[in-house]
């Protein structure tokens, strides 16, 4: 009997530690239906997917509540490769390929099809010997299938990148009785014109009846390829609905919505920024691991709070990164009328720059060090601040005295300034990297992801923090965060990333739907939102 | 890329090689030495050393580096041979005792080297050489003490009057392990030169017949027997092997065979289940760990074969035509350095190897390691100087190929990077 739904996740509730990231949350597919799945960073789309797979994050933090019922049975799913051999499969947004393989060698990986001989009848099968033209033969026919011309001998590291997202797929194919295939953004490293091709294969799957799940965040390919849309935000379902009763408009609006409140409340009427251009951003390019700037162009106006928003991946973090010189990157930066280095920290630091990395433990702190140490470090070296005498040595008297004050103004929660700074809470180390930024008496701040991993009380002591230099000191500040709420409440304009370009500038009180579309690449028209 | 490009890369990717290759020959022209003797020397080292260089190849395809605890399997061996000669087992039958002991010790001591080296993913090429070093101790510890009180040996292999293994070990005369697999049968060089060209010509047209191959490849294998047999037929070649000038050089057939086996062996694995998971392994343990090989697993394995043959291999060495004893607490210690540097001559990498280029490696190797003294001698009045000249080129090879592999895969990172945002553009 044909079930009704070859998927059902019936009233999920997954919790880490005490913070619920997926609540009470159900997601139904239909046998060869294409159902897209949408919600920004952290609304829960992975760690759903994670359930679905038996990963181990979940079994090891305590598993989930609610029920799995695949192909008509409640299923209890142990690991991966257990939902492998189910029939539930994954083209991965990172490629699972071996470049040194061939397209054949990467499609039939640990499935190899192998004739056995004397020696691996005795010894076991893994001594047999591999059917290389059966293997090319099945390789063939799933390359046929996602419409792939290349021979399927090539070697997989000469290909183009576009290419091996449709070998992930052909491999995925290739498994027999796979019923169910996720895509997990599978068209952000393709062109226009392969991308348009994923879809066609994509709908060409579902037609023989295996399910897909599409995740992704261009609504214009939701649009085109899904008949089911489920969205999720903060980790609860705002609604499953069939395409034929919506438009990409207004899913840009249930995806963002107006969650939770802003931690903060900041006044900004009667606040008109009049100041000048302080930095000038022109084709940025940016290259760090997991992010790629394709040409930014951005101006920061002297006195304001600049907010950068956009999903992961999408490029945000790379400017502050590129601009302070830790990635590489070229373009053209001016600051305050002159040209700004790339790839020179040093440099940088000294034209009056800062900023607070989004990686604390990892380029932010010395965790092993005292939080005085950490908090002059960059001064030290940079301008040469806190040293003394002829051989240069420390002035810990005056070191001393600038970390208590840096302590009592920040409220930096500790026993002492020579507590290691590894010791310290999130927030407070947060705190210290904020303290370090401002010892460097800077003129301007990026701010990068500041309120990561850190409690909300330290939230807001962060975020109340930026706004007071900014008002009282008047330093310019351009913040990077992936919470869209934060950045409405302090910023006076946000713009937001996406596929390594700014798509829009936006004001806090810009409507959900301007924001939800420019996340996923597409400016809102003009006098079409209310 | 263009012809030039393509030159000038191979000539970079193989540039140790080419460096050694005009060592050798200089260095055979300075040192005045006969020819037929260079040459029958050269043979002779090469069928002493060629197995254990070919041991490294298996875990090098895994994704492991240089595999220095080879000296374990070393040791495995020696153990081998002391429990033979103690037991005075001679002859064939010996060394096959030698060996049937060497395949549970080496296997369980690769198994646990496997399993160490997979808790220092990355670093298993200074993880293996420590090993070794570290296992050289527990080695001491058992043939200075354990062998002769805890486990009782008779007189002839233990130091008079005390306890411990003798330091000296001798496979020679009445013990009759001596050229026990060497001494079988031997094989004139150019006759098996000959047959090794017609067979290398018959394989070929063996392979185009069912159609394995294509039509220019037979035809360059075919080119490729045939120049063999004619350099080798011309008078002033042949000279040197036939005996006119000198002794007849010959082969000793066993030896070879095993050699050669080895060589099919490691080809052969290649394309077998396994072999596959070697190599997915050792180009990426994340995807090959997301298709559901089980990584650890199959590290354990390409260590424990590696650490086996090279056992068989160092049992091979010892009872070599020249050689017949061994130091029983030294004999192990350079047996990984001198094969990994071996094997690097030959154009392999940390993470690329094949027999050709074990084969390769061994033989430039050793011919400067049979010429140094002489040149040394020629050129400074000292033979020490050459001594030196050995170890520095031992340490320096690994040093280079360690170096350059970095210094490739920085590269290949930076263009890596760069190419995603040239691409887009």
């Amino acid at each position: 009997m044909a079930n009704e739904f070859v998927l059902e996740m019936n009233h999920i509730t997954k919790v880490y530690g005490s913070n619920a990231v997926l609540k009470d949350v159900t997601l139904r597919i239909r046998p060869g239906e294409i159902h897209a799945l949408l919600g920004e960073n952290g609304a829960g789309k992975s760690t759903l997917m994670n359930v679905l797979f038996g990963m181990p994050v979940i079994h090891t933090t305590g598993g989930f509540e609610g029920e799995v019922v695949f192909d008509g049975e409640p299923v209890s799913i142990a690991s991966p490769m257990d939902a492998m051999s189910k029939g539930i499969g994954m083209v991965h947004q990172e490629f699972m390929l071996i470049p040194g393989f061939s397209v054949t060698d990467n499609i039939k990986l640990n499935r190899e099809i192998t004739k056995p001989w004397p020696v691996s009848r005795l010894l076991g099968k893994d001594l047999e010997f591999l059917d290389t033209k059966a293997m090319s033969a099945d390789a063939r026919r799933a390359l046929d299938a996602v419409g792939m011309s290349i021979e399927e001998y090539t070697l997989v590291s000469g290909l183009p990148i576009g290419h091996m997202q449709f070998i992930e797929i052909a491999r995925e194919i290739d498994k027999s009785g796979m019923k169910l295939l996720v895509f997990d953004e599978p068209t952000a490293v393709l062109t226009e014109s392969e991308a348009q091709q994923l879809l066609d294969v994509m709908k060409k799957i579902a037609a023989q009846g295996i399910a897909i799940i599409f995740i992704t965040h261009r609504l214009d390919e939701v649009m085109d390829a899904a008949d089911t849309i489920t969205i999720l935000r903060d980790g609860t379902l705002v609604t499953t609905l069939p395409k034929a009763e919506t438009t990409a408009e207004k899913l840009a609006g249930l995806m963002i919505g107006r969650g939770s409140e802003g931690v903060i409340h900041v006044d900004k009427t009667d606040r008109e920024i009049t100041g000048g251009t302080a930095m000038s951003i022109r084709d940025l390019w940016v290259s760090m691991p997991g992010e790629v700037d394709r040409g930014v162009n951005l101006d920061v106006r002297e006195g304001e709070i600049l907010g950068i928003g956009g999903l992961a991946g999408q490029g945000k973090i790379g400017i502050p990164n590129g601009i302070m010189g830790l990635y590489e990157a070229r373009g053209e930066v001016t600051f305050n009328g002159q040209k700004l280095p790339l790839g020179d920290a040093d440099a940088v630091l000294r034209a009056g720059l800062a900023m607070v990395s989004e990686d604390r433990r990892g380029v932010g702190l010395l965790l092993d060090q005292s939080i005085e140490d950490n908090i002059v470090f960059t001064a030290m070296q940079v301008h040469g601040d806190f040293l003394k005498g002829f051989l240069k040595q420390k002035d810990s008297g005056a070191i001393r005295r600038h970390a208590e004050e840096m302590i009592k103004e920040l409220d930096i929660r500790c026993t002492s300034p020579t507590q290691p700074v590894g010791t310290l809470s999130g927030g407070n180390q947060q705190k210290v990297c904020v303290a370090r930024a401002l010892t460097m008496n800077p003129k301007f701040l990026f701010v990068s992801e500041p309120t990561r991993g850190i409690d909300i009380g330290a939230k807001q002591l962060v975020l109340e923090t930026l706004v007071k230099l900014n008002r009282e000191k008047n330093m310019t500040i351009v913040m990077v965060s992936s919470e869209l709420q934060e950045l409405r409440s302090i910023c006076d304009r946000i713009a937001i990333v996406a596929e390594g370009k700014v798509v829009d500038i936006l004001r806090a009180e810009d409507s959900d739907t301007a924001f939800g579309l420019a996340m996923s690449g597409k400016r809102a028209k003009e006098g079409e939102l209310a | 890329m263009t012809n030039q490009n393509k030159a000038l890369a191979h000539i970079s990717k193989y540039a140790v090689t080419y460096l050694f290759i005009a060592l050798s020959v200089s260095f055979i022209i300075v040192s005045g030495l006969d020819i037929n003797y260079v040459a029958s020397q050269l043979l002779l080292r090469l069928n002493r050393n060629a197995f254990i260089v070919l041991a490294l190849i298996i875990p090098i395809i895994a994704g492991m580096g240089i595999n220095f605890a080879i000296t374990i399997g070393a040791m495995a061996a020696q153990i081998g041979l002391l429990l033979t000669i103690n037991w005075g087992v001679t002859g064939l039958p010996g060394i096959m005792l030698a060996a049937a002991i060497t395949l549970p010790l080496g296997s369980f001591f690769g198994f646990l080297i496997g399993k160490l080296l997979n808790k220092m993913k990355g670093q298993e090429t200074i993880g293996s050489l420590i090993l070794g070093y570290f296992a050289n101790g527990a080695y001491q510890l058992l043939f200075l003490f354990i062998f002769g009180t805890i486990i009782p040996l008779n007189d002839n292999v233990t130091i008079v009057g005390a306890s411990g293994v003798q330091n000296t070990l001798n496979l020679t005369g009445q013990v009759g392990l001596y050229t026990a697999v060497d001494g079988i049968a031997h094989i004139p060089f150019l006759t098996a030169l000959y047959i090794g060209a017609g067979v290398l010509a018959l394989a070929g047209v063996l392979q185009f017949v069912r159609k394995k191959i294509t039509s220019k490849r037979l035809i360059v294998t075919l080119a490729l027997s045939a120049a063999l047999a004619g350099i080798f037929s011309l008078p002033p070649v042949a000279s040197i092997f036939n005996g006119s000038h000198g002794r007849v050089i010959r082969l000793p057939l066993v030896t070879w065979m095993m050699i050669l086996l080895l060589c099919l062996f490691n080809s052969t694995i290649m394309r077998t289940r396994l072999g596959q998971k070697f190599r997915a392994v050792g180009q990426s343990q994340t995807v090959a760990n997301a298709s559901g090989i089980n990584v650890d697993r199959t590290r354990v394995i390409a260590i424990m074969i590696s650490t086996v043959l090279a056992g068989w291999g160092q049992i091979m060495f010892m009872q070599s035509d020249g050689i017949g004893t061994f130091q029983t607490y030294a004999a192990h210690e350079q047996v990984g350095l001198y094969a990994g540097a071996a094997i690097l001559v030959g154009g392999a990498s940390i993470d690329r190897a094949t027999n050709l280029q074990a084969l390769v490696g061994t033989f430039l190797f050793h011919s400067l390691f049979i010429t140094a003294q002489s040149a040394a001698s020629a050129m400074f009045g000292d033979s020490a100087v050459g001594e030196y000249f050995r170890a520095f080129l031992s340490y320096g090879v690994i040093a280079v190929a360690l170096i350059m592999y970095a210094w490739r895969s920085a590269q290949q990172r930076k263009a890596g990077q760069l190419s995603l945002a040239e691409e887009t553009k």
